[in-house]
């Protein structure tokens, strides 16, 4: 295999080659708008319609193909390819809404059943044509490898055209799609025309399937429509950032995958295009800063250090009964069910923090000032949470680190007056410190 | 239309391979992987690619242990990055499947660089050359049938195990029935299933047969035992009846609309799975008819 | 006399060609807050969203303020069962109530500044306030409530139509909505709750609805919760009226 030479990497990323200005421009408007699209088919959980729709233009395309050729049109001609797979993927829609309104099959199977019809008839079709004199059948082949690379000027400005509405109308119609994605019954019930509204995102999930078939293949407008959402909740948390960051990530698949097939012309652009869509959400799988597999594991560490220090601040504090005498081990060694070697790596850990200073003398531990103002925290925060789990039979707030969240920055001021004044009730329980912010002042 | 024997052998292989995918896409279904076999189909293509450029030939023993284990890795890979990155279930599976595809395509044409390799092969096999054969039984319906027996005998063995994992997975947990292990087996059953049937007969009977007459018995079977022998009957019925259209209607319909003779039979994998399609359709619109409108309730209740 | 907020007139709806409300015939009362009270599968919620013109009924009229739906829409809003989203959906819990305000802003506008405060506004109202920018899926079943419920504010509509608010909530979630509803009731609004605990109907309603199948009773909840309607509308189930009998006859007369 031959490697570019410099010079022709620089002529293709200075966008020299007019064919590759071309397609980088269709594929990329066309990444944008099935990202968009695909943001609220992902949230809608309907990823894979556009799988199941870009199959059902199969026979469109053929009985495209076959009126064309019965008529006396050109049947490579463009038109009543696109207006046929059209009119099959809307039939599609229309098999899959009966299957939802009027049986118990679950949308997946409906999914699957609609593309397996739809696809099977296409091939029947297919196979026919090819028994036409006149060999086309391979014209039609392209549709389904993809040919991104082969785009024409024509072509591109369709795609630009096409990719611009949708992405105006998925923008528009932003809140309304999101509503409908979120909670439909209740649009419903507000007046929002929810089922149009279905129709229409539906609808641009077609044009979205004609439109990438006719251009860059059926694998690239299902990994278009699949891949870049898919990505984005990895990196962001509301509905607006996710929209934008899939946008972002289906165009920076394109890019990515022409300067690649412009650098191999060898290779496919449809399949590279891909991999570059693979390895953006991989890279989001690993790294991404909100569900990432990294940024969870290092939370789940660090909440597990911060639990094992608290513990131990806590121990140190009861023995040494509110002050800052020093305790001996073998004190804390009795108190929890701790090996000597945890207690020892984990007194090491926090009084490199300056927490508690270790005498070897006397084998002891004591509490330093900020270890001791930290220690009141920890045990007047975690008595108040008990407190307030039998006080308000709460089903406990989800996600809450209880000792690390200060308990009034989770329950109002008022709970937390009402539990400290139970607590100042209560003189037989063990005394809880006050708060070292107050006290301070 | 004149019916041969070769007709008789092409239904007997659609129907025992409708059949066989039947049994397990009932269970799929069931558990909502639907979408599994379409998935496959696309995914296995780097894992026959991979093994033609390893062991460089197109025998066909090493073409189906890379498909397997591509058909495998993809329901494994879906369903872990679907837990562990808490990515919704057809997303998972659309990531995976797409770039496995994708790996395929370009697999095959750095392969295509040696030597002839067409990745339509592979997803097209077709029905009609599977049966060619001078005499005697083609050794598609020996495969055929064999994946059938075997399909049977162990969703009789594990029936129940599958039932429950399907109905309530974590009542079957609890009861000691580890429900990624079954799921695992039947994505791995399924994977067996399919590529055995790719490589005879083309993926699109497969994706269709493993939903389609599940879903069609679905519509109106109440228990899961019976839903898999009505499938197994519209798994039959729609081989039949499939390739009976392939034969004689589709082809005489096209000829007269184009005004051209010589259209022969079309797919006879591709009628199938249409007329499971027009099975399930018909079943449901008479069920969508049937049912009592408005009117009549109201009569009851003025009584 | 003023027009019913919401009346509904023989309605009949079936699911799955299986009869669930059966010739029902409800008047809600202005001002006032009504329980729809009974079993498992009474049809109460279907009772709410078949009014709501979310699951089409057989035959029936409804009208809400004397007119249709379509007519007042704004005057009415509609609190879902918690169960009916997906609470991993990438909002906070600002932007959920703020689809509240979606009808009022308009096709195709954005969501502005103006917006957002009036969602803060409404969520302060169910003491949330402090919550406004967490991700739903952060929250816990009863602040996830209390998040509909602003929603529902939000609106400001006369008639809050809310399918069981009080299911599996933490206390302080149920003080939160015991407030709103009186405060509802207060500025004069009207509120239809879903309600599946029968201890305490006496206590948070003023109406009450018994409903299985069909309407066993209705009206002033003193009047309505007999130990012999709830038999008629809890069937065989009678260990559980008869212990309820005790409680209602001691918490009824302690209600004024």
């Amino acid at each position: 295999m031959a490697y570019p030479t410099l010079e022709n990497v620089l002529r293709i990323l200075t966008l020299q080659d007019h064919n590759t200005r071309i397609v980088l421009a269709g594929a990329c408007a066309f990444g944008v708008a099935a990202g968009l699209v695909g943001a609220f088919l992902l949230l809608r959980k309907r990823s894979l319609l556009g799988d199941t729709l870009g199959h059902a233009t199969l026979p469109g395309v053929a009985i495209g193909f076959l009126i064309a050729y019965g008529t006396g049109i050109d049947p490579r001609s463009f038109l009543p390819l696109a207006l046929g797979a059209t009119l099959t993927s809307v039939a599609g829609i229309a098999a899959l809404l009966l299957i939802r309104r009027f049986s118990t099959i679950k949308d997946d199977a409906a999914l699957a059943i609609v593309l397996s019809v739809f696809f099977g008839f296409g091939v029947a079709l297919l196979s026919a044509i090819q028994q036409l004199p006149g060999g086309f059948a391979s014209g039609l082949e392209h549709l389904i490898y993809g040919s991104a690379a082969t785009m024409s000027s024509t072509d591109t400005s369709f795609v630009l055209v096409s990719s611009l509405c949708i992405a105006v109308i998925c923008i528009a119609l932003f809140k309304e799609f999101s509503l409908l994605c979120f909670d439909e019954p209740y649009a419903r019930s507000s007046g929002w025309p929810a089922t149009a509204l279905d129709l229409l995102l539906m609808s641009l999930v077609v044009w979205t399937t004609v439109v990438g078939i006719q251009t860059v293949g059926i694998l690239l407008v299902v990994a278009l429509l699949v891949i870049p959402p898919a990505s984005a909740r990895f990196w962001c948390d509301g509905m607006g950032a996710m929209a934008t960051v899939s946008a972002l990530c289906g165009g920076l698949s394109c890019l990515f995958g022409v300067f690649l097939s412009a650098l191999f012309p060898k290779w496919p652009t449809g399949a590279l295009i891909v991999l570059s869509a693979g390895a953006i959400f991989a890279a989001g799988l690993v790294f991404g800063p909100t569900r990432g597999i990294l940024i969870r594991s290092i939370r789940t560490r660090r909440e597990e250090l911060k639990l094992r220090r608290d513990h131990m601040l806590r121990a140190v504090f009861e023995c040494a009964e509110n002050s800052s005498e020093s305790v001996p081990l073998s004190q804390l060694l009795t108190k929890r069910p701790w090996s000597r070697r945890h207690v020892t790596s984990e007194i090491a850990r926090l009084a490199d923090r300056g927490l508690l200073t270790f005498s070897l003398s006397n084998d002891s531990v004591q509490l330093t000032t900020t270890g001791l103002s930290e220690a009141r925290r920890l045990v007047r925060n975690h008595r108040l949470w008990e407190l307030y789990l039998i006080q308000h039979a709460e089903i406990a707030p989800a996600h809450v680190d209880r000792d690390a969240d200060r308990i009034e920055h989770v329950l109002s001021l008022r709970i937390v007056e009402e539990l400290e004044d139970i607590l100042d009730q209560r003189p037989h329980d063990r005394l809880v410190p006050r708060d070292p912010e107050k006290s301070h002042l | 239309m004149i019916w041969t024997e070769l007709d008789t052998w092409i239904v007997i292989a659609g129907a025992l391979t409708a059949m066989s995918c039947a049994l397990p896409g009932v269970f799929l279904q069931l558990n909502k992987q639907s979408m599994l076999g379409d998935a496959i189909s696309h995914a296995v293509l780097p894992g026959i690619a991979i093994a033609f450029l390893l062991s460089g030939s197109k025998d066909t023993l090493p073409m189906l242990a890379g498909a397997l284990a591509a058909g495998v890795l993809t329901a494994i890979l879906s369903g872990t990055i679907q837990r562990i990155g808490q990515v919704e279930q057809g997303a998972s599976l659309g990531v995976v499947f797409c770039v496995f595809f994708a790996v395929g395509i370009l697999l095959v044409r750095v392969a295509a660089d040696h030597v002839d390799l067409d990745p339509s092969c592979v997803l097209f096999g077709s029905l009609e050359l599977a049966v060619i054969q001078s005499s005697g039984i083609p050794k598609v319906v020996w495969t055929s049938l064999i994946t059938l027996a075997v399909n049977s005998v162990l969703v009789a063995l594990f029936f129940k195990e599958l039932r429950l994992s399907a109905f309530d997975n974590r009542y079957a947990a609890s009861a000691g029935i580890p429900p990624e292990s079954v799921r695992l087996g039947l994505t791995i059953l399924t994977s067996i299933t399919s590529v055995m049937a790719f490589e005879s007969i083309g993926s699109i009977l497969v994706i269709a047969m493993l939903i389609v007459p599940g879903a069609t018995a679905l519509l109106f079977c109440r228990s899961v035992g019976s839903v898999l022998f009505a499938s197994l009957g519209f798994a039959a019925l729609a081989s039949a009846g499939g390739h009976l259209l392939a034969i004689s209607t589709i082809p005489a319909m096209l000829s007269y609309l184009l005004d051209n003779p010589d259209i022969g039979s079309v797919s006879s994998a591709g009628m199938m799975a249409t007329c499971a399609g027009l099975m399930f359709f018909s079943i449901l619109l008479g069920k969508i008819l049937s049912k009592p409108r408005g009117a009549s309730v109201t009569q009851v209740d003025t009584q | 006399m003023t027009t019913p907020p919401l009346q509904i007139n023989s309605l009949n709806v079936s699911y799955h060609s299986k009869l669930v409300l059966w010739d029902v015939g409800v008047s809600i009362q202005p001002g006032r807050t009504t329980a729809i009270v009974g079993p498992n599968g009474a049809g109460k919620s279907t009772l709410l969203k078949a009014a709501l013109g979310l699951i089409p009924a057989s035959s029936g009229d409804i009208s809400f303020y004397g007119g249709p739906l379509r007519k007042c829409r704004s005057r009415v809003a509609y609190v879902p069962q918690r169960e009916s989203v997906d609470w991993d959906f990438p909002v906070n819990a600002r932007d959920v109530v703020a689809m509240g305000l979606y009808r009022r802003i308009g096709w195709c506008l954005p969501v502005r500044s103006i917006h957002r405060r009036m969602a803060d506004e409404a969520l302060a109202d169910v003491g949330m306030a402090d919550f406004a920018c967490r991700q739903i899926s952060q929250l816990s079943g009863g602040q996830q409530q209390r998040v509909f419920l602003a929603r529902a504010l939000a609106q400001k509509a006369d008639l809050y139509l809310m399918d069981e608010p009080f299911a599996s909530v933490d206390a302080a979630t149920e003080q939160a909505i015991l407030a709103v509803l009186e405060r509802i009731k207060n500025a004069g609004g009207t509120v239809v709750c879903v309600h599946h605990d029968l201890e305490t109907v006496a206590q948070y309603f003023d109406d009450a609805v018994l409903l299985n199948m069909r309407i066993v009773a209705q009206g002033p909840v003193i009047d309505v919760m007999t130990p012999e309607n709830l038999r008629k509308t809890y069937g065989a189930r009678l260990a559980l009226v008869d212990e309820l009998e005790t409680n209602l006859s001691s918490s009824i007369p302690a209600r004024k």
